[in-house]
C-alpha cells in the first residue's frame, strides 16, 4: 500500500493539536496524545470504509485514490480551519539549549528526539511483536498471510491507524517550526523522496534518505545559486532512482520465472 | 444482438466494425465540423479547449491505459511543448514546422524520462515522474533568459498558409484536424505490433518479456509517443493561453489529465473523449453549483481541487472503468435484455501482487 495522502494526514494531525491545545485549552501532553489517538482512529476508519474496497485492485487505483483523498482533506481543512497560517505554541517555544559554542533550540531538539524515539519504537514493533511481523507478512503476500491465519483486513486497518498516528506525531513536531496551514502537507512529497532513496519498507533507510535530502538542501542553499535549493530534493531523487532504483536498503527482489 | 459475418481477416482489425459504427461516427464528424456555424464564441472556445485536453488525454492514455505506466508529471510535457512552440514561433519558424518541432522536442525529453523510468514500476515511476515535473517547473521559472520566468512569455500570433490565425473558428478547425489525426494515429499504433506489445507489457511484464518483447525499447517508445502527443496538445494550449508562465503547468494540471483518463475509462480511446468533455465542462458545472450552495462553502478558495479529489475517489470506488465502462454495461444490459448479469463485468482481484517481489 502506498499513501499519497500522508502529508495531508500530517496536516490534519497538526490542526487537531492546534484546536485541542490552542482553542480548547487542554494541557499540552494530553492534547498531543488525544490528537494522535484521534488521527489513529481516523486512519482505521478510513481503511475500514474507503480503502478496503480497492484491496486487490491494481496499484494505480490505490495511488489515484490516495491522491484524491489528499485533495479532499486539504479542502476540508481549508473549510474548517481557514487558509491563514496558524502558529502552534508549545511549552518549549523560544527556549534553546546551549552546549559550549553550539546553540540548539528546543523545537529542533524535540524534532530530533521525537524522530529517534519514534523510529526505535517502530523498528522494535516491526521486528519483535507478533502484530508487527504479521504486518510485514501481509505486505509481502496478502494471500499467503491470510492462509497462515493473519486477519489481513484488520491488519490493514491497523497499519493505516499506525501510519495516521505517526503522521500526526510528525505534524505536531513540525508545527512549531513551520506554521500550520492546509498546504503544509506538500512536504509529504519530500518525505516520499526520502523513503524512495532509502528503499521502501526500510525504516533506517527512510531515516538516512531524509538526512541526505535535508543536508543536500542546506548545502545547495548556501553554495549554489538561488533556485537550486528547491530543486535539490527532486534532483537527488531522480539521481537515486537512476543509480539505485531499489533504494539504499533494498527490500525488493526480482521475481524469477 | 448484432452478428457480424466476416469474410476477410482485416475485418478483425477494422476501426469501424459495421454500418452502424460508420453512420454514427460520420454523423459525429459532420456535427463537429458544423459546430462553429451553430455555437457562439464562448462555447466554441470551450469546445476547442476540450479537444486540446482530448489530444493530451490520448497521449496519457497510450501510457497509462495501454502500457500501464502511471505518470504524475504530464504537465511537464505540456509545458515543454508549449514553450518550445512559442519560442520557435517567436524565432520566425512557420506554424506547422514549429508544431512538429515541439512534438519532437517533447518526444525526445519523454524518451529520456522513459529511459530513466525503465527500472521503475508502479509507485516509484509515479514519484519519479512527479519529481521530473517539479524539476521542469522550477527550471522554467528559473531560466529567465529563455522563458521569461514568472514574468511570462507572450505567445506570438500564428499564421497558417499565409492566413493569420486570429478567429476562434480557425483555431477550432486546426485543433479538430490535429485531434482527428492524433486519434487515428493512436488507434493505428494500437492495432499494430507496437500497440500489441504495449498492451502485453501492461498486462504482465514477465509474460511480455517471455514472448520476446523488448521491455526497454517498448517502454521508452511508449513514453516518447505519449510525451510527443502531449507536447502537441501543449503547443495548441499555448495559443489558448496566449501568455505562458510556469504556474500554468502545475501538479494540478497533471492531476487533471490523470483524472480525465480515469473518469473517462482507463484503456479506451473513447474514454479519453468522455473524460475531456467532463474535465472541460466541470468548471461550468461548478460555477452553476456555486449559486445553489450556501455562500460559506461556495466561496471557499480550495473548493475546486477538493471536488476534483472527491470525484476521483468516487469514480475509483464505484466505477473503476469510468464513463466508458458504465456505457458498456448499459449497452450490454439492453443487448442481452432479460439475461444481463452483474457478474459479467466483475473484475478479478489479485491479492498476490506486492511491491517487494517484482
Amino acid at each position: 500500500m502506498v499513501n499519497f495522502a500522508q502529508g495531508d494526514l500530517m496536516m490534519l494531525g497538526a490542526f487537531m493539536a492546534v484546536t485541542l491545545i490552542g482553542d480548547f485549552g487542554l494541557p499540552w501532553a494530553l492534547g498531543l496524545l488525544l490528537s494522535v489517538l484521534a488521527l489513529a482512529v481516523f486512519g482505521y476508519l478510513l481503511d475500514a470504509f474507503v480503502l478496503r474496497r480497492v484491496l486487490g485492485e491494481p496499484q494505480f487505483a490505490i495511488v489515484m485514490l490516495t491522491i484524491g483523498l489528499g485533495f479532499i482533506f486539504r479542502a476540508v481543512a481549508g473549510l474548517v480551519w481557514g487558509y491563514d497560517p496558524q502558529s502552534f505554541p508549545t511549552p518549549y517555544t523560544g527556549k534553546s539549549l546551549r552546549v559550549g559554542e553550539i546553540v540548539v533550540s528546543y523545537e529542533n531538539l524535540a524534532i530530533l528526539l521525537g524522530t529517534l524515539v519514534l523510529c526505535l519504537v517502530l523498528f522494535l514493533f516491526f521486528r519483535r511483536t507478533r502484530l508487527g511481523i504479521g504486518m510485514q507478512a501481509t505486505s509481502q503476500n496478502q494471500l499467503a498471510a491470510y492462509y497462515v491465519g493473519i486477519p489481513v483486513k484488520r491488519v490493514f486497518s491497523l497499519v493505516w491507524a499506525i501510519s495516521a498516528g505517526v503522521a500526526a506525531v510528525a505534524g505536531i513536531l513540525l508545527a512549531p517550526v513551520s506554521l500550520v496551514q492546509p498546504g503544509m502537507g506538500f512536504i509529504g512529497i519530500k518525505a516520499f523522496a526520502a523513503a524512495v532513496i532509502g528503499g521502501f519498507g526500510s525504516i533506517p533507510g527512510a531515516l538516512l534518505g531524509g538526512w541526505i535530502i535535508g543536508v543536500a538542501e542546506q548545502v545547495a542553499g548556501v553554495y549554489l545559486p538561488a533556485g537550486f535549493q528547491e530543486m535539490s530534493a527532486y534532483g537527488i531523487l531522480i539521481l537515486a532512482l537512476i543509480l539505485r532504483p531499489q533504494g539504499l536498503f533494498a527490500q525488493i527482489q526480482r521475481k524469477k520465472v | 444482438m448484432r452478428f457480424l459475418f466476416k469474410t476477410h481477416y482485416n475485418q478483425d482489425i477494422d476501426h469501424l466494425k459495421h454500418g452502424g459504427d460508420r453512420f454514427w461516427y460520420g454523423l459525429l464528424l459532420v456535427l463537429v465540423a458544423a459546430a462553429p456555424a451553430a455555437l457562439g464564441t464562448f462555447y466554441l472556445g470551450e469546445l476547442n479547449l476540450v479537444m486540446i485536453y482530448a489530444i493530451a488525454g490520448v497521449g496519457l492514455m497510450l501510457l497509462v491505459g495501454y502500457t500501464g505506466q502511471v505518470s504524475l508529471g504530464h504537465a511537464a510535457f505540456l509545458a515543454i511543448g508549449a514553450y518550445t512552440h512559442s519560442l520557435l514561433l517567436g524565432a520566425g519558424l512557420p506554424f506547422l514546422l514549429s508544431i512538429v518541432a515541439a512534438v519532437l522536442v517533447s518526444a525526445l525529453v519523454g524518451a529520456g524520462v522513459g529511459w530513466i523510468a525503465l527500472r521503475m514500476t508502479g509507485i516509484y515511476l509515479a514519484i519519479a515522474t512527479l519529481a521530473f515535473a517539479m524539476l521542469t517547473e522550477q527550471t522554467i521559472s528559473r531560466a529567465e533568459w529563455l522563458t521569461g520566468g514568472f514574468r511570462g512569455l507572450a505567445v506570438p500570433q500564428a499564421s497558417l498558409f499565409g492566413m493569420p490565425l486570429t478567429q476562434g473558428w480557425q483555431h477550432y478547425y486546426v485543433t479538430l484536424t490535429l485531434l482527428v489525426v492524433t486519434l487515428l494515429a493512436a488507434l493505428n499504433i494500437l492495432r499494430s505490433s507496437t500497440g500489441r506489445a504495449m498492451v502485453a507489457i501492461r498486462d504482465s511484464e514477465i509474460s511480455a518479456e517471455s514472448v520476446g518483447i523488448n521491455l526497454a525499447v517498448y517502454k521508452t517508445l511508449a513514453f516518447a509517443l505519449s510525451a510527443g502527443i502531449t507536447g502537441l496538445a501543449g503547443a495548441l494550449f499555448a495559443h489558448r493561453l496566449g501568455y505562458l508562465s510556469p504556474d500554468a503547468f502545475t501538479f494540478l494540471i497533471s492531476l487533471q489529465l490523470l483524472l480525465m483518463v480515469v473518469v473517462g475509462g482507463v484503456g479506451s480511446m473513447r474514454g479519453v473523449i468522455y473524460g475531456a468533455l467532463f474535465i472541460g465542462f466541470l468548471p461550468q458545472l461548478l460555477a452553476i453549483a456555486r449559486d445553489t450552495l450556501p455562500p460559506q462553502i461556495a466561496q471557499a478558495p480550495g473548493l475546486e481541487p477538493g471536488i476534483f479529489g472527491l470525484i476521483l475517489v468516487l469514480v475509483i470506488l464505484f466505477e473503476p472503468q469510468g464513463i466508458f465502462g458504465r456505457w458498456l454495461k448499459i449497452k450490454s444490459y439492453f443487448q442481452l435484455f432479460p439475461l444481463y448479469r452483474r457478474a459479467t463485468h466483475r473484475r478479478q482481484k489479485t491479492y498476490l501482487r506486492t511491491e517487494r517481489l517484482r
